[in-house]
């Protein structure tokens, strides 16, 4: 056997496993998602081919129309809450100062609860009448608190967002206090030298030198809130009414309790069409190479 | 993760010359402007800093409290101040309760399964593609790259479909296959990124004694790949205790429920649902086990959520 012959069985034996189980449950369901949104399909009956059909009620339907501008608004209102705070946050923990460090210990605190057990903690927080805020609206005579915060549809939908971003932006802090830490001190002193103050080393080191991590939190905050599930499918369900139906909800309702699996899919395939341009985006923008190396920076 | 995190050490030293560079100006007056200002916007730093931490742990404290309440206490005592009676009432009503070992061991099971197999696979596949010894590998590498931007939401239907079709519907070892391949994209990006570090020169060296394939992996790629295991452990550990949807759709029956959906279902449906310090226990007990690990692990914890990055 040649070297390379050898080289072949080996990679061969190494990688298949991987392969075969990520081809089994990630790229035959990609496939086969994107397949099942031109039929008609309901668990028990044979698969019928529908062509177009529910590509067209996709588009004709007031109600995917409607959770297509709800998720898009999650997105955009989710951009607008984490993005900032995490940077600020961020810069914030990157400093020396060892409370910083304190703080920084107890922000992630966040990241190790699952997304249930934090979904019933902030229910019981903002339970009408006997929860945490409302107490406060009642004892402390703090009234604006006395709300019914996810019922109401005034509240409901941005109730969400700040909870998505209590969920997430710690994990987007570590972002930005990364790559807050690898900002030459040298850049610092040069523009203090050139007699700038703190807001201008700010605009003109500080922020032209995180445009990555930008670029990589913000995709990341707008991938994830496109395809939000976990906590609005345990908080809201999608209501009240309509107002916080966004696609993925959608997609499970018409699923998994109207079994149509067809049209399900047809939503889950403008899902993940969403996610896979958002990811391309973020590697084109950030430079091929920073997919690899921003890796290798963690260690 | 996005950058390098250079030692902080640097940065005082680098301060105080930037200082030094600054004083040696002739406008002391316009200096001691600047000090006072930047003496306001750390205050202010330090009070944006302050009310992130409240806001943070403002809930988790109000469900620490809570859970140390009977359901009586709950609604006659003070919300947020430890006052009046606590109890550990909630604890032992939610211990007693069949379903919550079952739960836990379910959760472990997963967890540890997930964490075996992803492990095992990415170490093997890491190290073949780094090697890049065809274009096998290198093919490979690529194609699995790409599903770190798939989100599973898109893909549970043919999911559901998929493991009923091969009977793994509503097995445990089912979910672990599932989330296993759901983790392996991240997994073999920080295990391929962390191999590569590995000097090319150790593996000649290893070629030189005559060391086969087999030996250069468990030899040095192993020992050398350790710390980089702790970090996808804890990636996938986390991954696979805390994930929702996944158990939602592909479990159903109790003696397959896990964590976060026995939670759910608890405080949804079941007959204690309005006693709230009872659901409130349920979640402390279930972060419980992230919790101690998180406090003997900080450092690998923050890389393997980094791991969520690309995720």
């Amino acid at each position: 056997m040649t070297a390379r012959r050898r080289s072949f069985v080996g990679d061969l034996v190494g990688i298949s496993p991987t392969l075969a189980l990520y081809a089994a449950f990630i790229i035959v369901p990609t496939v086969f998602a994107l397949f099942l949104s031109f039929t008609n399909w309901n668990v028990d009956g044979p698969i019928h081919w529908a062509g177009f059909a529910n590509w067209s009620e996709f588009f004709a339907d007031p109600v995917s129309r409607h959770s297509l501008l709800v998720t898009f608004e999650l997105a955009a209102c989710s951009w607008l809450a984490q993005t900032p705070t995490a940077m600020a946050l961020g810069i914030f923990v990157a400093g020396t100062q060892r409370y910083r460090a304190v703080y920084a210990a107890f922000y992630l605190l966040p990241l190790l609860m699952s997304t249930a057990g934090l979904s019933l903690m902030w229910q019981d927080v903002l339970f009408p009448q006997f929860g945490g805020l409302a107490w406060l609206g009642i004892h402390a005579h703090m009234h604006f608190l006395s709300r019914d915060w996810l019922a109401s549809p005034d509240l409901a939908f941005f109730t969400l967002v700040v909870i998505i971003a209590w969920q997430f932006v710690p994990f987007h802090t570590l972002i930005f206090q990364a790559g807050r830490r690898a900002i030459p001190a040298e850049l610092y002193d040069a523009a203090s030298v050139d007699g700038a103050t703190m807001r201008q080393s700010f605009w003109n080191v500080t922020l032209p030198q995180l445009r990555y991590s930008i670029v990589t939190s913000s995709t990341l905050v707008l991938v994830g809130s496109l395809t939000y599930f976990d906590i609005i499918y345990i908080l809201t369900q999608g209501g009240p009414g309509d107002d916080t139906r966004v696609l993925a909800m959608d997609m499970y309702n018409i699923g998994f309790n109207q079994t149509e699996f067809g049209y399900a899919s047809a939503i889950a395939t403008v899902l993940g069409v969403l996610g896979i341009v958002l990811a391309i985006a973020l590697v084109k923008l950030s430079g091929f190479g920073t997919m690899e190396g921003t890796q290798e920076g963690m260690w | 993760m996005v950058a390098t995190a250079t030692k902080p050490s640097s940065r005082p030293e680098a301060l105080s010359r930037s200082r030094a560079i600054a004083s040696a100006r002739p406008a002391a007056a316009a200096l001691g402007a600047i000090r006072g200002r930047s003496r306001i916007s750390r205050f202010a730093t330090f009070a944006l800093g302050t009310i992130w931490l409240v806001f943070a742990l403002g809930p988790i404290y109000y469900m620490a409290l809570i859970s140390f309440r009977s359901p009586n206490e709950y609604l006659s005592a003070n919300a947020w101040l430890p006052i009046g009676g606590l109890s550990l009432s909630a604890y032992s009503d939610i211990i007693h309760t069949a379903a919550v070992g079952t739960d836990f061991r379910n959760s472990a099971e997963v967890a540890l399964g997930t964490v075996v197999v992803v492990v095992a696979l990415s170490l093997a596949a890491g190290y073949r593609m780094v090697r890049q010894g065809s274009r096998y590998a290198a093919v490979s590498f690529r194609v699995i790259l790409f599903g770190i931007a798939i989100p599973i939401q898109a893909i549970v239907i043919p999911l559901y479909f998929i493991t009923n079709k091969i009977h793994t519907y509503d097995t445990l070892y089912g979910l672990v296959l599932v989330l296993s391949a759901s983790l392996i994209p991240v997994a073999v990006l920080l295990m391929v990124n962390y191999l590569r570090l590995i000097p090319r020169q150790l593996y000649d060296a290893m070629a030189v004694d005559g060391a086969g394939p087999w030996t250069t992996f468990t030899h040095l790629v192993v020992p050398m790949a350790r710390p980089v295991l702790a970090v996808i452990s804890i990636y996938a550990g986390l991954g696979a205790w805390n994930n929702f949807i996944l158990p939602l759709i592909l479990t159903q029956s109790n003696s397959d429920q896990v964590l976060p959906i026995g939670v759910y279902q608890f405080a949804s449906n079941g007959e204690y649902s309005l006693n709230v310090p009872v659901v409130m226990a349920f979640v402390m007990l279930s972060a419980l086990p992230l919790l101690i690990l998180y406090l003997g692990l900080r450092r690998q914890f923050v890389k393997g959520i980094g791991g969520f990055a690309i995720r």
